[in-house]
């Protein structure tokens, strides 16, 4: 396999750089090298396929089946990509972190130890989504994971809890509850905290999630799959707190005013993704809150395109929409950027990129009904006081509470005076928790309290790595 | 606290590879990450935080947290969950709290 081959020196300057190689990131590639656009594509993993479609290349068949049919449908786009790559037509760095972009489209990026600063006409972002942190008592345990780790452990490891808990609310928990049976993890229960959402605002979107059927019928598939196994489920569950001294024990919860304990060896966490948004944001890009989605998206338009001209993002780092919408944006961009390098005419990108754009409205109308019945408690976003909030610098929700009341202004000022957001982790894990606890202390919406400066480096990179950072010879 | 998948759900079986851990040697299977690896080996704490030195472990194991850092190859502070093991890779884990793996040597 071409992975196994020495790979092409970085060079100076590209047309196309692409951030990302998950289903959005593939997507552009495969369509601008279909139109014979050469492009480079950077992304942080060892293996191609992002989130959804992890080790899809290298993972046995019996596995790949066992994870669901969803998965294996990655296949075509890795192969279409794979075959590309081959022909030259991409330039793939695995295990390449981008770690600064700013508006002039320069581009820095590691890999092996080595740092290069590189130019792009275009810059492609499509690195997709992190899990929202869940911010409970006793969460920083070694023993608490989020969701999306135990499936990143099945899908690159094939390696699972001995017994486990899973809590919290979200198709993807659904989703692993499934994949985990079928892989015969002892699951102890399923703490469901999604709250019933009103009947009324529930009917409408459920009735224009029809023309998306596909995902009712899945979602309703895997929720009866968890009824009908013998894994005790207790819903619309309240004073989640995970116990344990040096690690995780048991976790206790209240359900229908009655008190629980269940102990476990793992306790793995979900609330729903929300974008990735370091790299955009220092590139300059324009962000706004998303209300229904709780979270913050970049402002970009159909074909995907930033409020920075050269700079198209792509997937679920635009907003979360999920892996085949992710595919569909990535495609439409793909064929926009075509058509600026003067490699379609107009006419044909409105022909080509017209079945995308309809089929993605489709995918999209599911999206309001998940962001209703999904909605986070506000517990999760506003935890009690003495929740740490920043993991990094061990920042409780009562101090960001009590700085606000003193008159604190907001996510920066708050960094200043506690530290909160300036671990290694730049806010990644406290930042949609401390805008939140400030939004309530001062009654007003977090569009209004904004959110940390992201400040390159985005990712860390060693001093080393920094002193050695040099442009490539032009080529 | 975590296990291989059953022999019966995989085609073939797990290749293993060795490496060191707090210098002693031990037995993974080969590419998974540093932190798939700890956790195979019954290792849930990986270091312990700056601020109270309480016990941490991997939480994201998609490089977002930073709670995984261990040292690899003499580089210290390393998010084992992005970096791949590799036979005669040396890691370190910082932890004096419950790390079992190396726990003999020290006694
Ligand atoms: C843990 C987790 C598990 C998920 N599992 C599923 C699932 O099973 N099914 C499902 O339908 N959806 C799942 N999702 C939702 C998922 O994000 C989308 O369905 C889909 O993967 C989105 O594709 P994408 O291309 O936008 O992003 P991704 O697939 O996330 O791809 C982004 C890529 O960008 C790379 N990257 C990020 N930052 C950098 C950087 N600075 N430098 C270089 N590379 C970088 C990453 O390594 C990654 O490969 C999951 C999400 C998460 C967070
Ligand atoms: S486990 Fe989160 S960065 Fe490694």
């Amino acid at each position: 396999m071409s992975t196994d081959l020495p790979e092409p020196e970085v060079k100076a300057h590209y047309d196309v750089v692409i951030i990302g190689a998950g289903a959005g990131g593939i997507s552009v590639a495969n369509t601008l090298a279909e139109y014979g656009v050469n492009v480079v594509m950077f992304d942080e993993s060892s293996r191609p396929g992002g989130q959804i479609y992890r080790n899809l290349e290298t993972n046995a068949s019996k596995l790949t089946r066992l994870l669901g049919r969803d998965y294996a449908a990655g296949k075509k786009i890795l192969t279409t990509f794979r075959n590309f790559i081959d022909k030259g037509l991409i330039e793939y760095y695995p295990k390449a972190k981008v770690w600064y972009l700013n508006s002039d489209n320069e581009i820095g990026v590691s890999k092996s130890g080595l740092s290069y600063k590189i130019r792009a006409k275009k810059v492609v972002i499509a690195t997709g989504c992190q899990e929202r942190p869940m911010p409970i008592s006793g969460w920083h345990l070694p023993g608490v994971m989020s969701l999306g780790a135990g499936q990143i452990l099945l899908k690159s490891a094939s390696i699972l809890p001995k017994s486990t808990v899973l809590a919290g609310a979200g198709p993807l928990l659904w989703l692993l509850a499934y994949q985990y049976r079928r892989a015969g993890v002892k699951v102890e229960a399923i703490v469901d905290t999604a709250m019933p959402s009103p009947w009324w605002s529930t009917s409408i979107h459920l009735l224009k999630a029809l023309v998306a059927g596909e995902y009712l019928f899945k979602g309703l598939y895997l929720m009866l799959n968890a009824r009908f196994s013998d894994v005790p489920i207790h819903r619309s569950v309240t004073h989640l707190k995970a116990v344990g001294n040096q690690q995780f024990e048991s976790v206790s919860f209240k359900c229908n005013g009655e008190h629980y304990q269940i102990r476990a060896d793992t306790l793995l966490l979900h609330q729903g993704v929300i974008p990735g948004l370091h790299i955009a944001e220092a590139a300059g890009c324009r962000i706004q809150w998303h209300g229904p989605q709780q979270c913050w998206v970049p402002v970009v338009d159909k074909w995907g395109k930033s409020s920075q001209n050269h700079i198209s993002i792509v997937g679920d780092v635009s907003g979360i929409e999920g892996a085949k919408s992710a595919a569909l944006s990535g495609k439409t961009a793909g064929l926009r950027l075509a058509r600026e390098l003067r490699k379609i005419s107009g006419v044909q990108l409105g022909r080509l990129s017209f079945l995308s754009r309809l089929s993605r409205r489709r995918h999209q109308a599911i999206r309001p009904l998940l962001n209703v019945v999904f909605r986070v408690p506000v517990t999760y976003l506003n935890p009690p006081d003495e929740v740490v909030v920043c993991r990094c610098e061990e920042v409780t929700a009562g101090t960001i509470r009590g700085i606000t009341k003193q008159g604190c202004m907001g996510p920066n000022q708050a960094k200043a005076f506690t530290r909160c957001g300036m671990g290694p982790c730049q806010g990644r894990m406290c930042s949609s928790t401390v805008e939140q606890i400030m939004a309530h202390e001062l009654n007003r919406s977090v569009a209004d309290i904004g959110r940390y400066r992201a400040r390159p480096p985005i990712k860390p990179i060693t001093l080393g790595e920094l002193a050695s950072t040099f442009s490539s010879p032009e080529s | 606290m975590f296990q291989l998948i059953s022999p019966s759900l995989v085609d073939e079986p797990v290749d293993l590879i060795e490496i060191s851990i707090n210098q002693s040697q031990m037995s993974v299977p080969s590419a998974i990450s540093v932190a798939a690896a700890l956790l195979y080996l019954e290792n849930a704490v990986f270091r312990e935080s700056p601020v109270s030195q309480s016990p941490r472990g991997p939480y994201c194991m998609m490089g977002v947290c930073f709670e995984c850092l261990v040292e690899i190859d003499g580089e210290r502070n390393q998010r084992a969950c992005q970096i791949e093991v590799y036979p005669g890779m040396q890691v370190v884990i910082e932890s004096t709290t419950s790390s079992s793996i190396g726990a003999e040597e020290e006694l």
